[in-house]
């Protein structure tokens, strides 16, 4: 089966699937193994990929991923209904995440008073400037593409990796993002403008055309 | 407006926040439609989120799949047979 049915966008909400979900939670409630099973399957790997971009290692991926399935069995009764189930186990699991960093004393969560001015005066200047040679569509097509995409990905630093996998990967908001990794919403602000800045001067490495690149002193008329 | 204080505006053009009647905003459509490296940035940008945005999950690594929903199995079977346990206590003999 295919476990991305209906839920391709992550956070926001999506009509498609959510009833055929309804039906499997509330067999599950009443004790169906298989209705729960079949709940874990369709999101697993949703929950594992969003924990392996954050941790960046199998191990704590795989713990996180288990600690989530164990979190939705034992309070199968608090799911509501309201928002899509797998936005409500993606908090789940950034919560286990945020758990793990902070028993591993990591910097991720913790939020710097001085950082947004700091960084907003020293923001990573754009160097390869080219148009892509492909439209995303094109290049998500390649089988290469996805390797590419993981492995920018994981070498940014991870502070800057953790805001944008929350809000451009998996669709949450500023005020959400803030929430979940514990930081105030203008710390979320910068890191994101930066990853992301991070990522355009990766990614254009790989996709930018280098007979249209632009210099970015380029003079202005 | 230079190029460097319209980077540091790009989140709000890349997620649609910037409100297109302040002066700001105008000097920032000015400053984008003679400025092509900034364009060309700004449409890296969005293209890199689109990248992401339509990527695909990883698949679980096989023996954690198996071992996955063995662990699940098992919580299961305590849980409902705790639950049976102090329903069939409350029912009582
Ligand atoms: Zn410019």
């Amino acid at each position: 089966m295919d476990s991305r049915t209906g839920e391709t966008l992550g956070a926001k909400p999506i009509a498609a699937g959510s009833d055929e979900v309804a039906d499997l939670v509330a067999r599950a409630r009443s004790g169906d193994f298989e209705a729960f099973q079949e709940i874990v399957l369709r999101y697993q790997s949703r929950i594992y990929t969003f924990a392996r971009r954050l941790l960046g290692n199998d191990a704590d991926a795989e713990d996180v991923t288990q600690e989530t399935f164990l979190a939705l069995l034992e309070h199968l009764d608090q799911y509501r209904g309201e928002g899509p189930l797998l936005s409500w186990l993606l908090r789940i699991a950034a919560n286990e995440v945020h758990r793990l960093w902070r028993r591993q004393n990591r910097q991720v969560a913790q939020a710097d008073a001085t950082e947004e001015e700091d960084s907003i005066s020293q923001l990573p200047r754009p160097e390869f400037i080219a148009p892509w040679r492909d439209d995303p569509q094109q290049l998500l097509l390649r089988r290469e593409t996805a390797t590419l995409l993981d492995q920018a990905l994981a070498e940014l630093p991870e502070k800057y990796r953790a805001v944008f996998v929350l809000r451009d990967i998996e669709g949450f908001s500023t005020e959400q993002t803030a929430e979940m990794l514990g930081l105030s919403v203008a710390n979320v602000k910068v890191r994101l403008l930066r990853a992301r800045l991070m990522l355009r001067e990766k990614l254009t490495r790989y996709f930018g055309d280098p007979d249209q690149r632009v210099s970015p002193d380029h003079p202005h008329t | 407006m230079t190029c460097e204080e319209l980077l540091r505006l790009i989140n709000e053009l890349v997620d649609g926040e910037l409100d297109l009647n302040l002066a700001e905003c105008q000097e920032f459509a000015e400053h984008l439609a003679k400025c092509n490296p900034c364009q060309v940035v700004v449409d890296n940008i969005r293209q890199t989120i689109q990248l992401y945005r339509a990527g695909e999950p990883f698949p679980l690594p096989r023996e954690f799949q198996a071992r996955l929903l063995a662990s699940l199995r098992r919580r299961w079977q305590e849980r409902f047979a705790r639950e049976s346990e102090s329903s069939s206590q409350a029912s009582g003999s």
